[in-house]
């Protein structure tokens, strides 16, 4: 549940020194999360014809940090505000009776709404696409959007649905066995990508 | 989270800002489109009323609907009860149904206990209002509108209540709203104090965690929150005090009296109210006074507790599964 997960260390610290517990490697770091997030705007720049439409909506939790960052970059690039909200799908998951009811963030959708427009759903790790059916299920309740496109920051595949990501950070190749922890400034005190031998209970999160 | 709400006091100051932070959440569902989520959708939900009730009942089919849930609507009059079956008959018969969840409002005190724990039913129990026991989604709907209007929407999120202080009028004997409330906003650290005459105070209200005052006047000036209670004459059997005027002319909340609050406070009611009496039309039409805003945190309340406790892992999987302790993360 990472709703919940540690909201430890407030001071955002810039070393890049990979201090991570037991065998978790880091595959990005926080500067490359920097130019991945600037290929990614860019990108969406290229495919929307400037971005005029464009709302982004980042799946809580880090998501939606992801998806601050590459609005702020979007601005950069083009000049005009893009509005970004926050898409909470805990009550659409398919898998909520298999575990104890959990917390559930914010939904927070921007003012301009979301019908005729373009909706990037962000979110940090695409895995088995569950969670992007969920975001699917939610979109439909909330507005008719004229398309809807998917930026993930790591792709480490192991698809159980048939959903792929528009723009992706990152492609790692894993095992089921190995995890995926993205950390970010925002909520961790750190930007980095860890990929880690298997602590069972992550194994089918996402 | 446990698998009945029978009580406010059953609910640690955890669970009680859990199911705030939660009904939050759902209120913004209210402002889509779409104010539906598919979260309770296969699951069967029975409203077992057999006391009259408009205002709990709706929030309750309300807030079921949000959230997909198949809602049966029983109430006593016109049903088998009006034949003389029991409780436990009731009971039986809604299990053999394969209900999930049970909201009862009972003129007993404690009959939502009794079906929670005698094992004639599997389904989770949640009290809407047992004699004058308790009515706890009352309590948490007081405190959430509250917590919204005291703290803030977004600045009260995991948040209690530390340090407001409540004051509660008029007839604390009769009222289950009274004891949850004190109950609750006790568990979420406010100061409550009870005003009522000496005759419409129970028996042992010195062991509540409550100041008690006989008079209005010397605390309203230190009240965040005063929450008028109603005379619930069709509870009354005895003469509890002269006449009706006596009553509303020194326990009455009128322009005058609410003056003398602090400039923030909020005037409640649980509803019905009983204008010119426990309340002036003046003040109930005013500002200040939180009524219609506590009708709609009701569904919001409702929705949230409905989905904490059906909303997770399957009923039956939960009780085979004998460690609660690791069920958290």
């Amino acid at each position: 549940m990472d709703a919940q997960s540690s909201s430890q260390s407030s001071a955002p610290r810039g070393s890049q020194r990979a201090s991570a517990p037991d065998s978790a490697r880091p595959v990005l770091e926080g500067p490359d999360i920097a130019r991945v997030l600037t290929r990614i705007a860019h990108e969406i720049v290229e495919r929307a014809k400037g971005a005029g439409d464009v709302v982004l909506l980042g799946i809580p939790t880090r998501g939606v940090f992801l998806a601050q960052r590459l609005g702020a970059k979007l601005q950069e690039i083009t000049g005009a505000r893009i509005p970004v909200g926050s898409l909470d799908i805990t009550m659409y998951r398919d898998d909520l009776r298999m575990r104890p009811p959990r917390a559930l963030a914010r939904t927070d959708i921007p003012a301009e709404g979301i019908d005729g427009r373009l909706v990037v759903l962000v979110d940090d790790v695409l895995f088995s696409g569950r969670t992007i059916r969920a975001a699917l299920d939610a979109l439909n309740d909330i507005g008719r959007p004229r398309a809807v496109q998917l930026a993930v920051l790591v792709d480490r595949g192991h698809r159980e649905l048939p959903i792929r990501a528009d723009y992706v950070g990152k492609n790692l190749p894993t095992s089921l066995r190995e995890t995926v922890k993205v950390q970010l400034a925002e909520e961790d005190g750190r930007d980095t990508v860890l990929l880690g031998a298997a602590a069972a209970e992550e194994t089918g999160e996402r | 989270m446990m698998r009945h709400l029978i009580s406010a006091a059953d609910l640690t100051k955890d669970d009680a800002v859990r199911i705030l932070d939660t009904a939050e959440e759902m209120a913004r569902v209210a402002d889509r489109p779409i104010k539906k989520l598919p979260t309770l959708r296969g699951r069967t939900v029975v409203n077992l009323f057999f006391e009259d009730s408009t205002r709990t009942r709706i929030s309750f089919e309300a807030a079921e609907k949000r959230l997909s849930a198949d809602v049966i609507n029983f109430s006593a009059k016109g049903s088998s009860v009006s034949k003389g079956e029991s409780l436990k008959d009731t009971a039986q018969t809604l299990e053999a149904m394969g209900v999930d969840a049970v909201v009862i409002r009972h003129g007993a005190s404690g009959a939502p206990f009794r079906l929670a724990t005698s094992g004639w039913i599997d389904a989770a129990v949640v009290n809407a209002g047992d004699g004058t026991h308790q009515h706890p989604t009352q309590a948490l709907l007081d405190a959430f509108t509250m917590r919204r209007r005291l703290v803030g929407r977004d600045a009260g999120l995991g948040q209690d209540l530390a340090g407001k202080r409540v004051t509660l009028v008029g007839d604390i004997l009769h009222s289950r709203v009274a004891r949850s409330n004190v109950d609750l906003l006790h568990t979420l650290g406010a100061e409550v104090t009870l005003v009522a005459p000496p005759t419409l105070l129970p028996v042992g209200v010195g062991s509540w965690p409550c100041e008690v005052s006989y008079d209005l006047d010397r605390v309203l000036p230190a009240s965040d929150a005063v929450m008028m209670l109603r005379v619930q004459r069709e509870r009354m059997n005895a003469a509890f005090f002269p006449t009706e005027r006596e009553y509303s002319r020194r326990y009455g909340l009128d322009g005058e009296r609410m003056a003398r609050m602090p400039g923030h406070a909020l005037v409640m009611h649980p509803g019905p109210m009983v204008r010119g009496m426990e309340i002036t039309a003046e003040v109930a039409d005013s500002e200040r006074c939180t009524v219609v805003e506590q009708v709609a945190n009701g569904v919001s309340i409702r929705m949230a507790v409905l989905y904490l406790l059906l909303g997770g892992q399957d009923q039956t999987a939960q009780q085979t599964a004998p460690a609660p302790a690791t069920e958290e993360k």
